[in-house]
């Protein structure tokens, strides 16, 4: 983002930069004030993480195929997949949120007002985008303190792991603000967006694809989490990356392009 | 008269002042409900526009239109100079909406919504801190400032509606029932700073279920019924339209009303009230000549009361479509709403 500071003659451009950055602080605030469903969506990731290191570890890692039963090394498996599942997670969060707004009446003031038109959304996705990076650092605190080390990682793999998830996150979230925009209220929001969630979960998060039935594997494989998640786990681990991270670049580019779009659609039209 | 060229003027408008607002033909519906049916306005700058109409009749509806919220399905609307289908920034810029609505944002502090428009508006820093504390303190909200506005009653949450439209100075303020819900010193207390924000050149265009306040407010006033303006002028080119006005004369003694009354053939009896009510345009001339006829035939009432018709009576003559009503009888009920004289 440029600077927030306006020109003497605002443009285009500095409009957009000034009325999104307001929105943002608006997002923020209530966020704020606000903070229970935040935390809620750490919930189901520190969950995960802990049910299937302590619960399950030991058979999965045994039954992943490395030999023995290894719970260190099946946490360093899945940690990848459960921070992916973190930013679906808290997209969901984004998309309640968005459907939530658009019922408050203050979104018909903006529609009259002289301000960028985007700045809503846009003040939504930036804050979405922060809320994942905020709720991935959180998660992987907890990862690292139950013993997860990112063994491979060099300093550029550091940086291209947080650029990945930023881009997932942007994704993600452009996504659920166009289910946020297309549902009539919370609940059908939380329901609409539940994908998020579930996808990560028939990924190979916890389990490679070729380890799963030979029906499901195609469904694994397709889908966008599984080549982010593989591009992720060989920045961290220095597992072979191949054609994934192009992969997972493609996949998050389409989606954020695809949601951009269909949530201007779903703005500019007359509000019910 | 000076032999001028003819200038070919873009502007559509007339000689008049400049039109503030002005609707050609406007057309909207939802589904298979037509609810504007061919709408045409024209504000003049600096006035105060009042559109009455029944529950559904489509009052917000042309708000909304007018204040680009929605689109129309036909015709033009101008608002601030400026197409509100193809530059609703323009229009945007030069309009406050309080819709009707509440359009606070509930989780944040009156403050706050106050500060969020101040920058939405690009205001500096210090100059949104001073319209925030100059608008809270005109609509009474100081003690509220700094609780969640979804905290408040609904008359408050209205007032900062209302505080939020003015930030920024719109030159064209469109009010949706702005009083609804307040309290009447409230509601006296918008009204003057409606007549402040006229005094100092602002158009306002305003819809009202108080006939009272259309009244009190509207320099010119339009009736909506069915898709339609049934009718349009000043109040008192309103209430010219329909009859209605009538003296009433009131007995405490029985006897005395049933002379009367036989004395008085032309007249609508109440025989319950002991009151009598003789049409009349309210006009000086014809009281007198009511009076001198009254004397000559020896009737003397307890009670004399001018009625002229206001604008209720208007309303409903003007909206009857649905109720069969005949107009053009004297009402037979008791009328709330009598000047005495
Ligand atoms: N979004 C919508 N979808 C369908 N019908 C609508 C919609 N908005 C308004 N209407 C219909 O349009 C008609 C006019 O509604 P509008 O709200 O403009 O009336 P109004 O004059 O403001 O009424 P009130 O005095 O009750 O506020 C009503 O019949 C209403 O049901
Ligand atoms: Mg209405």
């Amino acid at each position: 983002m440029s600077s927030p500071l306006a020109p003497a003659r605002p443009t285009r451009i500095s409009l957009a930069v000034r009325d999104s950055s307001t929105m943002l602080r608006r997002n923020l605030l209530h966020a704020r004030r606000y903070p229970s469903m935040t935390l809620n969506l750490l919930l189901t990731p520190v969950m995960l993480l802990l049910l299937f290191v302590y619960i399950f570890g030991d058979v999965m890692s045994a039954g992943i195929g490395h030999g023995g039963a290894d719970r260190s090394e099946y946490l360093a498996y899945i940690v990848p997949g459960i921070l992916l599942l973190t930013i679906g997670g808290t997209t969901i969060g984004s998309a309640v949120s968005v459907a939530t707004d658009m019922n408050e009446g203050i979104i018909a003031r903006f529609r009259m007002m002289a301000i960028h038109r985007g700045s809503v959304l846009i003040g939504h996705v930036i804050g979405s985008v922060l809320q994942c990076v905020m709720s991935v650092v959180l998660v992987g605190a907890v990862a690292v303190a139950i013993g997860f080390r990112a063994t491979h990682a060099t300093a550029v793999d550091w940086l291209l792991a947080v650029g990945l998830l930023a881009l997932v996150a942007l994704a993600l979230t452009w996504i659920a603000v166009g289910m946020g925009l297309s549902s009539p209220n919370a609940e059908a929001a939380s329901n609409n967006a539940l994908p998020l969630m579930v996808l990560p979960l028939l990924s190979s998060a916890f389990v490679p694809v070729h380890a799963m039935p030979g029906w499901f594997q195609p469904i694994a494989k397709y889908q966008p989490f599984t080549p982010a998640i593989e591009t992720l786990r060989g920045l961290l681990l220095g597992t072979g990356i191949g054609d994934n991270g192009w992969l997972a670049v493609g996949w998050c580019l389409g989606l954020a392009v695809l949601g951009y779009f269909w949530s201007k659609s779903l703005f500019t039209r007359d509000p019910k | 008269m000076p032999s001028s060229v003819m200038l070919t003027s873009s502007r559509a408008s007339g000689p008049q002042s400049p039109a503030a607002v002005s609707t050609v033909g406007l057309r909207k519906s939802y589904g298979d409900k037509t609810v504007l049916d061919g709408i045409d306005l024209r504000i003049p700058a600096g006035s105060v526009f009042a559109l009455l109409g029944p529950n559904g009749a489509g009052k917000t509806t042309t708000v909304q239109i007018l204040s680009t919220l929605i689109t129309a399905d036909g015709g033009q609307a101008q608002v601030a100079g400026h197409d509100v289908a193809t530059s609703p920034d323009g229009v945007r810029a030069a309009i406050g909406v309080t819709g009707q609505f509440s359009a606070v944002d509930g989780l944040i502090t009156g403050e706050e919504n106050m500060l969020l428009m101040a920058d939405l508006h690009h205001l500096s820093k210090r100059e949104g801190r001073r319209v925030t504390a100059e608008l809270l303190e005109r609509f009474d909200l100081v003690d509220a400032a700094r609780k969640p506005a979804q905290s408040y009653s609904g008359g408050m949450k209205r007032r900062l509606d209302i505080a939020m439209t003015l930030v920024g100075n719109p030159r064209i303020i469109f009010l949706d029932e702005p009083t609804t819900g307040l309290d009447p010193r409230s509601r006296h207390n918008m009204w003057q700073i409606i007549r402040e924000l006229v005094s100092d050149g602002v158009t306002v265009f305003l819809t009202t279920q108080y006939l009272e306040e259309a009244d009190e407010l509207a320099d010119r006033i339009a009736v909506l019924n069915n898709g339609k303006i049934a009718a349009e002028g000043t109040a008192d080119e309103l209430k010219r339209l329909i009859p209605g006005g009538h003296i009433r004369l009131r007995f405490s003694d029985p006897s005395a009303y049933q002379s009367a009354a036989l004395a008085l053939r032309e007249v609508t009896r109440d025989d319950e009230a002991l009151a009598l009510q003789i049409p009349s345009d309210g006009s000086q001339r014809e009281l007198r000549s009511i009076l001198d006829w009254l004397d000559s035939a020896g009737i003397e009432a307890d009670e004399l009361t001018v009625h002229t018709p206001d604008l209720d009576d208007v309303f409903f003559a003007l909206t009857a479509a649905t109720v069969p009503n005949q107009p053009t009888q004297p009402k037979q009920t008791n009328q709330p709403k009598e000047t005495a004289r």
